[in-house]
């Protein structure tokens, strides 16, 4: 398949295995750059643990194997020279249940520059104000910085959530069901975020919701029984996809 | 068979409704009896002045402000170590390996000591080999400082007594962190330090703090381990540096009771220092109680 050439992500016959038990069998995927890429497939199928290994948060998990690469700009990321940290910093994460830290908004968007050693006070305020205005946030709460995360509504949380992940200045923007606990209008926030955000970071989406993959995606990953059965530009899966089973998923027949 | 089966369940009834009702009575009887009889000798000179006239007279200013000070370096002596050793046992030991469970082990073990295990250990550890030590190296030998009993010993030796305290107490504020702050934390590239210092740690500080005070009050009630480590029968001022020995409220009690030469003259005086004794570790206890169940309901609510 054509991604232009320009992946940013490119995966070699990934495996993975929860002890004995194999999660992801041999995925080999170009991720395009400055793309939204979105992950589909019936729940367990492993496109959760396929996006967790792109930023090593499986690292966090006892008893977790690797096999294959994963390289991020030609480096494998699974490189003993690879500082996670470093990468993690890179390659943000945004998750399914937004998790703002019990801080003030202020404090929540801060926290990645605070970690990287970012001290003054005006630089701060500088990046809290730009993330906060990419994440399309600031408007809604630029009056009440000081207030505590948890004041604001489950949707600008989320927003909240990717303000924080962007304050870090990823190239990579990992989301693993970032609308599935928002009502519509707030689902509808986020994508148009997503949107936004593509011009300049990479994007990969797990999503259990077939109409969002449709609405914001260039690409599309089909995922089953922790194999990757199809990757193709978002309009063919939609349309004519090559494989019955894919066709079978995105009809609705199974999963 | 109906007529046995309603026997057998009013005799369980009837023995578990006994055995509370015993335990309440026991509980009432303690706190009644002293009470009436301390609560008349209780007065501001009570609690400002030093005993006086063989302690049949005067106050217990001079073990309150012992019993605050031991706890207070108590303190600061052993809620350091045991956060710290909560802070490994929970994030950084694999919960498998051989020397976590030595730890946890140890730290069971040290909770099952008898408390005057503690003290001659105080005696025998601190005062005779570190105190001593101590003085040979300051004072070649020739002066008798630190190789004695003193407030610095009993609050090191009362810090390790209540280390178990401390370190469950943190272990579980630790464990109510939800596991999805530390994932938010460690994606935005922290490192396990900083995730545990900056989200962890201030996301604990009640569960520290129960632990503190549920420490605190354990310390305060013991006598043993004071005994033979700096607790004095009598000191006409109050101790000034770390190498002094102090009155304290437990042992003040056990003194008047046992090594007066009155003992009857000093009932009153012996019943109220109980008393305070009783309310000042009730109140610790409370505290802690209603720290922890504010912990809890933050555990449900995030």
């Amino acid at each position: 398949m054509n991604t232009n050439g320009n992946a940013k992500i490119r995966t070699r016959d990934l495996s993975l295995f929860y002890g004995q038990k194999q999660a992801l069998h041999h995925i080999t995927m170009d991720i395009p750059s400055r793309q939204v890429t979105a992950l589909i497939g019936p729940s367990g199928c492993g496109k959760s643990t396929f996006l967790r290994s792109l930023n090593r948060m499986n690292d966090l998990i006892d008893d977790v194997r690797i096999e294959g690469q994963v390289l991020i700009d030609d480096v494998d990321v699974y490189d003993r020279q690879v500082d996670v940290v470093e990468l993690r910093k890179q390659v943000g994460m945004i998750f399914q249940k937004s998790n703002p830290f019990p801080k003030s908004i202020y404090e929540n968007v801060a926290y990645g520059p605070k970690i990287n050693g970012i001290r003054d006070k005006k630089r701060l305020d500088e990046i809290v104000e730009t993330t906060l205005h990419r994440a399309a946030l600031w408007g809604e709460v630029k009056d009440e910085l000081k207030k505590s995360a948890f004041a604001l509504s489950g949707g600008q949380q989320q927003r909240l959530c990717i303000a924080r992940a962007l304050a870090v200045d990823p190239k990579v923007l990992l989301m693993d069901e970032p609308a599935s606990a928002l009502d519509p209008i707030a689902t509808a926030k986020i994508e148009e975020l997503i949107y936004e955000l593509k011009v300049n970071y990479t994007i990969v989406i797990v999503t259990h919701n077939m109409q969002q993959a449709a609405r914001v995606s260039d690409y599309t990953g089909f995922f089953y029984l922790g194999g990757l059965v199809e990757f193709d530009e978002t309009k063919k899966i939609f349309t004519t996809p090559e494989k019955k089973q894919t066709e079978d998923y995105i009809t609705g027949r199974f999963g | 068979m109906n007529l046995r089966r309603i026997v057998l369940g009013s005799t369980v009834v009837g023995a578990s409704g006994l055995a509370v009702f015993s335990i309440v009575a026991v509980v009432i009887v303690v706190m009644s009896t002293i009470v009436m009889n301390g609560i008349g000798a209780l007065s501001w000179e009570f609690f400002t002045a030093a005993p006086k006239e063989g302690m049949t007279e005067g106050g217990i200013f001079p073990a309150i402000v012992g019993t605050a000070l031991l706890v207070i370096i108590m303190s600061i002596a052993g809620i350091p170590v045991g956060t710290i050793t909560a802070i490994y046992l929970s994030e950084y030991a694999s919960q498998k390996s051989p020397f976590a469970r030595g730890i946890r082990f140890a730290v069971n073990t040290l909770a099952g000591v008898p408390a005057i295990v503690f003290g001659l250990f105080g005696l025998g550890f601190f005062i005779q080999v570190v105190g001593s030590g101590m003085d040979q190296v300051l004072s070649g030998g020739a002066e008798l400082k630190w190789g004695q009993p003193n407030i610095l010993w009993a609050s090191l030796t009362m810090a390790i007594l209540t280390l178990p305290v401390v370190i469950v107490s943190v272990e579980e504020a630790i464990k109510t962190v939800p596991q999805d702050l530390r994932a938010a934390s460690l994606a935005l590239g922290a490192t396990k330090w900083q995730t545990i210092w900056r989200v962890v740690l201030p996301n604990s500080v009640t569960g520290i703090l129960t632990g503190g005070i549920l420490a605190v009050s354990r310390g305060a009630g013991e006598v043993a381990p004071i005994l033979f480590t700096g607790a004095a029968y009598f000191l006409p001022q109050l101790p000034t540096e770390l190498s002094d020995q102090f009155m304290e409220l437990g042992y003040h009690i056990y003194i008047m009771s046992t090594q007066s030469t009155n003992v009857e003259a000093t009932r009153g005086i012996q019943y109220a220092t109980t008393l305070v004794l009783l309310m000042l570790t009730f109140i610790l206890n409370f505290s802690a109680i209603f720290l922890r169940s504010r912990m809890r309901a933050r555990r449900i609510r995030l």
